[in-house]
């Protein structure tokens, strides 16, 4: 592709870049080798993104110097960083859905664009060779939409590797992954590093500790740690990363033994292509308890909490809540009953992104007496509102009047967490809640979610993180395609135990457990 | 942050208006007209005497109303083209009702006929929110279509039922309506000109529609329907209920202008009353940003154009039609700009270049001092 000799080293020294009224990046020294994975970690607004955008050509740098082989270059698109063997992965795949993976690769490689003529075929040959070499397998002719998460996230790297880099930046390349996909990238990205430099972004310490070699943190734009992963405990890793010792609180054991306050039975829901996805789940949540669903995604989990909150019509079945059967029920009607959600879909179904985050703030209540008078909005109690819930939950935004879009993912979070805890409601629904998330912010709402158990508030946990799901609940329920396999106290749970389940085998420690049965049992009355 | 953000926004909306005033000038000069004379018409012109200034007002009456409808419903989630065909149902519908009561006194008949005008245009609208919200029908394609109709439904009746007899027996046959009784004027505000009470009327109107946008519960779920249709569900408004809702205004307001163009400056029905107030409502409601606060002041500079055009089409041989032609890159460059507004990078080149120039300004300054 280039007469150039293929990267063996990248050198980053002294890079500033200054935004107006922001120091993105302050004086970062960063190098990396061939054969080498360097983990870039650093919570959210750290200056990851920004760094690499500066290496892929994006941005350019107040001052400071990058060379590659030993030689200074100075990138003015990404193309100039392709030229010269340096790839990205984005963390949101550039890929279009309703075309095929060679075709995929065609509209980034000029060469195969003859006149009149595109080389479909070249492509895919190239893709064959590519995905041969490095063990990734990827169909060249499958349609981008037919593909899971996982594959799309290998057909980026076989797509990155055939557009020439041989240094490759993957931008938390794990945040949309299952775990199962996540281990499966990893040993791959292991067995590729021999021949290639990669750069890592995450805040996933786990997974900075199985893959990488060197680990360098970033804290305000700066570095703050540079070392060899093997001799660091990632609580070690965390601390520098959040400035400050992080310990994620854990669930201390049941104390309180709440009435059941959510009961749903046999419920029958159909997803998006018109098959019934909840195939008669029944499940049953108590009051002052933390009920993990853990579960490989796409077994039913965002259609059940649809359901629940009425944005998704129920086929048969009932959610009993409060003595109301709540099925298929109006949004407005269950929110009244006091059911509060924290939404997968945090960008564009948990706030309105060009709103403020004071009028975010009382999307669910603006028609309440305490912020509107005769159909007219009470400014000074929203604002007022909203800079409570800002000291109180940490948001950390310029003024309550930014554009919530424009926060990070944990301020997004919190914003919405802070809006459905304020409510008061009596049960909470949070479906991935700390997914994309830094550790600081994680650990504060972990901790929020802790204090709400104590309070007596019912929270039913949907998380694909089995860390998070059993430092936080009481009891975990397992979901495989649209049932609950079983429920367990989740003292008797363990990483493997929930990983067999998760895959849908029966359960090794109590074979022929009918326990799952049960509730569908007393739905039949 | 905020300064440096101005002086990027300000830029950009001056490069648009230099690049959209150079390419006008390109067909100016194509057809064979002088560009800066045309544009010296065009903009000093109308402003250049009390009759000039009137007429703009007068023109810029139903380009507020309408855009102000327009805003409601853009705000909303919903793109309504259809204004042309509101103004025709409005005019219809209000000139119906000031005849049907010639002896009515003022204080009934003038709001009586406002109110049909505004009900008609609502309702034409609220066909298109209708199918919007219930059939998801794209409200692009019906609105357009209901344009056709009212046009057809419009030449109909102002050549059939409602055709002025006077016409049919003395004059010429000309397609219009029988004059309205005077009690259903808009009183005249300036002695010896066309401006009428029309005006005072808009300026209420966008006083109330910043306040139902920004101030109400009602404004705060249309606007959350528009700006997050997901979101708005998710916290329990019904988005499509809101969709009806918009559309119902929007049309009400182009109603209202019909109706406002009939009492006001036509005193009956005529053909060709709407003259693309519809259309060109869109274009000051996109360069007003959708907000009243801009759409006046919009209304008013477009108003300019419209005279303008007509004052280059009397003093030069350029014709009135360059307007659409300057409307049309208008739209073009607002479209284009609010892409470079939006894009990160587009700005951090921005600043880069920015940042080159004044340094090197300030270098060439330092020098000449010393």
């Amino acid at each position: 592709m280039t007469a150039l000799e293929p990267i063996s080293e990248l050198k980053l020294e002294g890079i500033t870049k200054r935004f107006p009224g922001v120091l993105a990046c302050d004086g970062i020294s960063l190098q990396v080798r061939r054969g080498e994975v360097l983990a870039l970690v650093g919570e959210n607004g750290a200056g990851k993104t920004t760094l690499m955008n500066i290496i892929m050509g994006l941005y350019r740098p107040d001052s400071g110097t990058i060379h590659v082989n030993g030689e200074e270059v100075h990138f003015h698109s990404p193309g100039d960083a392709y030229a010269r063997g340096i790839g990205m992965v984005h963390q949101h795949f550039m890929l279009v859905p309703n075309m095929t993976v060679a075709e995929n690769l065609a509209l980034g490689l000029k060469e195969l664009h003859h006149f009149m003529n595109l080389d479909i075929k070249g492509a895919a040959k190239r893709i064959r060779e590519v995905s041969e070499r490095y063990e990734l397998p990827v169909n060249p002719d499958a349609y981008i939409w037919q593909l899971s998460v996982g594959e799309q996230q290998r057909v980026e790297l076989v797509k990155t590797l055939c557009l020439g880099a041989r240094l490759l930046i993957l931008d938390e390349p794990t945040s949309a992954l299952t775990p199962q996909e996540t281990d499966d990238l990893i040993v791959r990205l292991q067995r590729m590093a021999s021949e290639l430099a990669i750069i890592f972004i995450s805040h996933k310490l786990n997974e900075v500790k199985a893959l990488s070699d060197r680990v360098s943190i970033l804290r305000h734009g700066a570095v703050v740690f540079n070392g060899q992963t093997a001799n660091h405990e990632p609580s070690e890793l965390a601390a520098l990363m959040t400035g400050h010792d992080v310990v994620l609180p854990r669930n201390e054991g049941s104390s309180i033994q709440g009435e059941p306050l959510l009961s749903v039975q046999n419920l029958c829901v159909r997803g998006d292509r018109g098959n019934l996805v909840l195939d008669g789940l029944s499940l049953e949540l108590r009051a002052g308890e933390v009920l993990g669903m853990a579960g490989v995604s796409g077994n039913g989990q965002r259609e059940f909490a649809d359901a629940l909150a009425g944005l998704r019509p129920v086929e048969s079945g009932q959610i009993l809540f409060g003595g109301k059967d709540l099925a298929n029920r109006t949004p407005r009607e269950i929110i009244h009953a006091g059911m509060g959600y924290v939404p997968e879909d945090r960008q564009t179904e948990g706030i309105v992104p060009s709103f403020s985050v004071k009028d975010n703030l009382i999307l669910k209540d603006f028609a309440e007496p305490r912020f509107s008078k005769m159909a007219f909005l009470r400014k000074k109690e929203i604002d007022s509102n909203a800079e409570a819930l800002k000291e109180r939950f940490d948001i950390r935004c310029p003024s309550t009047s930014t554009a919530t879009g424009s926060l990070s993912g944990g301020n997004i979070q919190k914003v919405i967490l802070a809006r459905e805890i304020s409510r008061g409601p009596k049960a909470l629904v949070a479906v991935y809640p700390t997914r994309g998330i830094d550790m600081g912010a994680q650990e504060f709402i972990h901790e929020q979610l802790l204090a709400r158990r104590r309070e007596g508030i019912g929270i039913l946990l949907i998380s694909e993180e089995l860390e998070e799901v059993m430092n936080l609940s009481d009891r975990i329920a397992v979901i495989y395609k649209g049932k609950i396999l079983k429920v367990l106290p989740a003292v008797e749970a363990t990483r493997e135990r929930l990983g067999i389940l998760m895959a849908g085998l029966a359960d090794p420690d109590t074979p022929g457990d009918a326990q799952a049965e049960v509730p569908a049992g007393v739905a039949h009355e | 942050m905020n300064r440096n953000k101005i002086l990027y926004s300000g830029a950009i909306i001056l490069a648009v208006t230099l690049i959209a005033a150079l390419l006008v000038a390109l067909v100016l000069y194509s057809i064979g007209a002088s560009p800066l004379a045309t544009y010296k018409t065009i903009l000093t012109g109308p402003l250049s005497d009390l009759f000039g200034v009137t007429e703009v007002l007068v023109r810029s009456v139903p380009l507020m109303l309408v855009a102000l409808g327009i805003a409601i419903s853009f705000r909303s989630g919903i793109l309504n083209i259809g204004a042309e065909g509101q103004i025709q149902m409005g005019v219809i519908a209000s000139t119906a009702m000031a005849l049907a009561m010639p002896h009515a006194p003022k204080a009934i008949l003038l709001p009586a006929t406002m109110m049909a005008g505004a009900l008609a245009g609502a309702l034409w609208g609220g066909i298109a929110g209708w199918l919007k919200a219930k059939l998801q029908v794209n409200e692009i394609l019906s609105t357009v279509m209901l344009n056709y109709i009212a046009a057809q439904v419009y030449t109909f009746m102002l050549r059939g039922p409602m055709l002025d007899p006077n016409e049919l027996e003395t004059g010429s046959g000309t397609p219009q309506s029988m004059r309205l009784p005077e009690m259903a004027f808009l009183d005249t505000l300036v002695p010896g000109t066309r401006i009428h009470m029309g005006l005072i009327l808009a300026l209420v109107a966008a006083l109330l529609v910043w306040m139902l946008l920004w101030k109400t519960t009602l404004g705060y779920r249309m606007r959350t329907a528009g700006a997050g249709a997901k979101a708005a569900r998710y916290a329990g408004i019904p988005v499509e209920r809101y969709l009806i809702v918009a559309m119902l205004m929007a049309g009400g307001f182009a109603g209202l202008a019909g109706a406002v163009e009939v009492s006001g400056v036509h005193h009956r029905a005529i053909e060709g009353i709407s003259s693309g107030y519809g259309f060109a409502g869109i274009v000051v409601a996109l360069f007003g940003a959708l907000h009243p606060g801009g759409i006046v002041p919009s209304a008013v500079f477009f108003g300019i154009l419209l005279i303008g055009a007509d004052m280059t089409q009397r003093s030069a041989s350029v014709p009135a039609n360059m307007v659409l032609v300057l409307q049309g890159v208008i739209i073009l460059s607002i479209v284009s700009a609010q892409s470079f507004l939006r894009n990160p990078y587009a700005q951090e080149r921005f600043f880069r270049w920015f940042g080159r120039f004044s340094s090197s300004a300030r270098k060439a300054g330092k020098g000449a001092q010393s």
